[in-house]
């Protein structure tokens, strides 16, 4: 049998009569999920599938930078003065491009000698989690308020709509250049790196809601004018199951579309936030951190190249497979 | 108006004449609001004042145009949707404003079968989770587990039990409305809405549908409503049929009577309607009718009086000043009510007649 719309079985049954099997021989009969169709055509994407095993890539790098770099290569903060001519603070490295160095595979950052390699791996820790954390806290707001929206309708439907309105509005860059500038240094019993990843993760996910819950909305209006919410209705059945039951099932699929195209944006809004001086504070190793220092040393491009190399194959992974996703869950948007 | 006799239940062997549903002038009015403070400025008189019954064990066909408001009555009575006013007997219970928690036993003895099979089942769950739903959501106990009774309902209505584990979109639309039929029956109810049940399928399935429908109330002694936009998908298998005209009932009778006497002038334009081969909805408007031109007008503002006579070469000046009541006319059969002032007579040679085109 293939799969797609013409998968369906003949309809010239006599009634009372159970249909006859015309599918030849006769195999166990498991249901195909439209979630296992999805992954079947997205096995066939091969962009997608691309995307897919980069950001797998991309997180076991994150959570293993520590043993990578202990076996590999050297703490990201600490100096290697020996690299650097004293007089010029340029690295004396005579490797192509400054790198390639097999003790320093991306080379060293003036004007201390750090490692690029180690300082790019655990970059990465920090911009997935804060990108990860606050789409998550996005989508948790977003779909939340959304589907209350969108299933109750009349004034709540208008406040969450205005909020909506107003969140998608907000200048939200500025808002998070003032507030992170203004993080103290301790606060809720946190402090430090710490304190700054979590509230980067509130500011990025708290103002990012407002997209995710426009569209879950859209998605629950349509779906709530469908018959078979309805027919659970007329069943008998509560609201809270109707949400549960009939709609959150058919909201998955439109929620990791653009949880997954969100995750880029969040990224490059961190990369951003720390290249402004305004995210995570040197000297802990941040993508947006490194490009914002490599501004000075325009004149040595390896040390703004493998950064910016990392935020763009990372990005670009994330929206690959997203868009891949996107087709595969529903093929009418193509 | 047939009295209600329930709870004597005098011991007679033909069909009784006792109500299982009446609605007693019953009216939808959906508001239209305007501005921030949603005043409302006017309303979709979708239903406006109707009066029938359904007795144990027949079959009521609906019927009327696109917009007339079949589904909205077939929403009201089925408490899906609230009346504005009037009033829904149910087994001799007023359902009329029950809230989701006192209407919940009562749905066990009424469902109801929608029209468009693709939209009516969830495409997330499987066919065994749909028509077991019914099980969950009551609370009912089975004998041996609802996987059971689930396939025992597909083989009931001619599907493989053995399709328990696929989902919806592997089916035709003539199997999907088999499984929205299935889940209806699931909790044995007593009366079965069914809007417009066969319009969305092909016409080759139609008459399997209709004749499975036609099966299980002989099986299981069902008592159906049909809606239909079309008198002749309901004459075969309709006791009685109602005609709708803009949110009102302008004829009723026992099928007999209708088909061979058609009193309102709407019935008769309906009935000379030249059948188009392919009657799925959406063609359903660019239909020919023969005698019946013009668009119904809005329902919400129908014409004074008769709301067909924008449309009634009958029309007389009395027609836009009075409404004609829903009443026996002089020489009908007991039953067989009509709301018009010149009801057509028969071997009458109506005027006004165009081919079609
Ligand atoms: N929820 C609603 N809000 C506002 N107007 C409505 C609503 N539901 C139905 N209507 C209006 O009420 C009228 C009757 O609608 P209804 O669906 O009952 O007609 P119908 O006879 O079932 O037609 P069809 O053959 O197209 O299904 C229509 O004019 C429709 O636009
Ligand atoms: S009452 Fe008048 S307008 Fe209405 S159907 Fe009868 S003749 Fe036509
Ligand atoms: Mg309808």
């Amino acid at each position: 049998m293939v799969v797609g719309p013409d998968a369906s079985i003949s309809d010239q049954v006599p009634v009372g009569q159970p249909p006859a099997e015309a599918e030849g021989p006769q195999k166990a009969i498991e249901g195909r999920s439209l979630g296992q169709i999805a992954w079947r055509r997205l096995k066939r994407d091969k962009a997608a599938m691309a995307g897919g095993i980069v950001i797998i890539l991309l997180i076991l790098i994150a959570i293993f930078a520590p043993l990578i770099v202990n076996a590999w290569g050297y703490d990201p903060n600490s100096f290697h003065q020996e690299t650097m001519d004293p007089a010029t603070q340029a690295p004396t490295s005579t490797f192509p491009f400054g790198s390639f160095d097999p003790k320093h595979l991306m080379g060293v950052e003036p004007p201390f000698g750090r490692d690029i390699f180690s300082r790019v791996l655990y970059g990465a820790r920090i911009s997935l989690l804060i990108a990860f954390l606050a789409t998550l806290l996005s989508v948790i707001i977003g779909a939340t308020l959304g589907v209350i929206a969108g299933y109750l309708g009349g004034w709540v439907d208008w406040v969450i709509s205005r909020a909506m309105d107003l969140f998608l509005a907000f200048p939200i860059l500025v808002f998070a250049i003032a507030l992170a500038g203004v993080i103290p240094d301790k606060a809720f019993g946190l402090s430090g790196d710490t304190l700054r990843i979590v509230l980067l993760i509130f500011i990025i996910g708290f103002f990012n809601w407002g997209y995710m819950a426009r569209i879950v909305r859209g998605q629950t209006l349509s779906l709530r004018e469908r018959e078979f919410v309805d027919a659970a209705r007329s069943l008998g059945a509560r609201s809270g199951y109707i949400l549960r039951k009939e709609l959150l099932p058919n909201l998955v699929a439109p929620i990791l579309i653009y949880a997954t195209l969100l995750i880029p944006t969040n990224i490059l809004f961190e990369a951003g936030l720390s290249f402004l001086g305004v995210g995570i504070r040197p000297p802990t190793a941040t993508w947006g951190g490194m490009l914002s220092e490599a501004v000075r040393y325009y004149t040595m491009p390896h040390f703004m190249f493998w950064p910016g190399l990392a935020i763009f194959i990372t990005v670009l992974a994330f929206n690959l497979f997203g868009d891949g996703l996107r087709d595969a869950l529903d093929p009418k948007t193509r | 108006m047939t009295e209600s006799t329930a709870g004597e239940s005098v011991a007679t062997q033909t069909p009784t004449k006792e109500a299982l549903l009446s609605a007693q002038g019953l009216q939808k009015h959906f508001p239209i609001t305007k501005g921030l403070l949603k005043r409302q400025v006017a309303a979709v008189k979708a239903v406006d004042g109707i009066d029938f019954d359904v007795y144990k064990g027949e079959t009521l066909g609906l019927v009327g145009e696109s917009g007339c408001g079949k589904s909205t009555t077939g929403r009201l009575i089925t408490r899906l949707a609230e009346p504005t006013a009037g009033k829904i007997m149910f087994d001799g219970k007023d359902i009329s404003h029950l809230g989701t928690g006192a209407m919940r036993p009562f749905r066990r003895d009424m469902q109801m079968i929608f029209q468009d099979p693709f939209s009516s089942l969830n495409p997330r769950h499987t066919v065994g989770t749909i028509v077991g739903a019914p099980f969950h959501i009551q609370g009912v106990k089975t004998p041996h587990g609802v996987k059971r009774a689930v396939q025992d309902l597909l083989k009931l209505v001619g599907l493989n039990p053995e399709h328990y584990n696929r989902y919806p979109h592997e089916f035709s639309g003539g199997q999907r409305q088999r499984i929205g039929i299935a889940r209806t029956l699931a909790l044995k109810p007593k009366l079965i809405i069914a809007d417009e049940p066969v319009s969305a399928l092909d016409v080759s399935i139609q008459a399997q549908v209709v004749n499975l429908l036609e099966d299980l109330q002989n099986e299981l002694g069902l008592t159906y409503v049909v809606i239909a936009h079309d008198l002749s998908v309901v004459r075969h298998i309709s006791d009685r049929v109602a005609v709708m005209y803009l949110g009102k009932i302008v004829e009723i009778a026992d099928r007999e009577s209708l088909y061979s006497n058609p009193r309102h002038p709407y019935t008769v334009a309906l009935m000379s309607a030249v059948p188009v081969p392919n009657p799925r909805r959406r063609e359903a408007n660019q239909r020919q009718r023969v005698l019946l031109t013009g668009d119904v007008p809005s329902p919400i503002d129908p014409p004074t009086g008769c709301r067909f006579r924008t449309r009634c070469w009958k029309a007389q000046d009395i027609c836009a000043t009075t409404e004609p009541p829903l009443v026996v006319r002089e020489g009908d059969a007991p039953g067989h009510q009509t709301a018009c002032h010149f009801p057509v007579a028969d071997n009458e040679e109506v005027a006004g007649r165009t081919a079609a085109a």
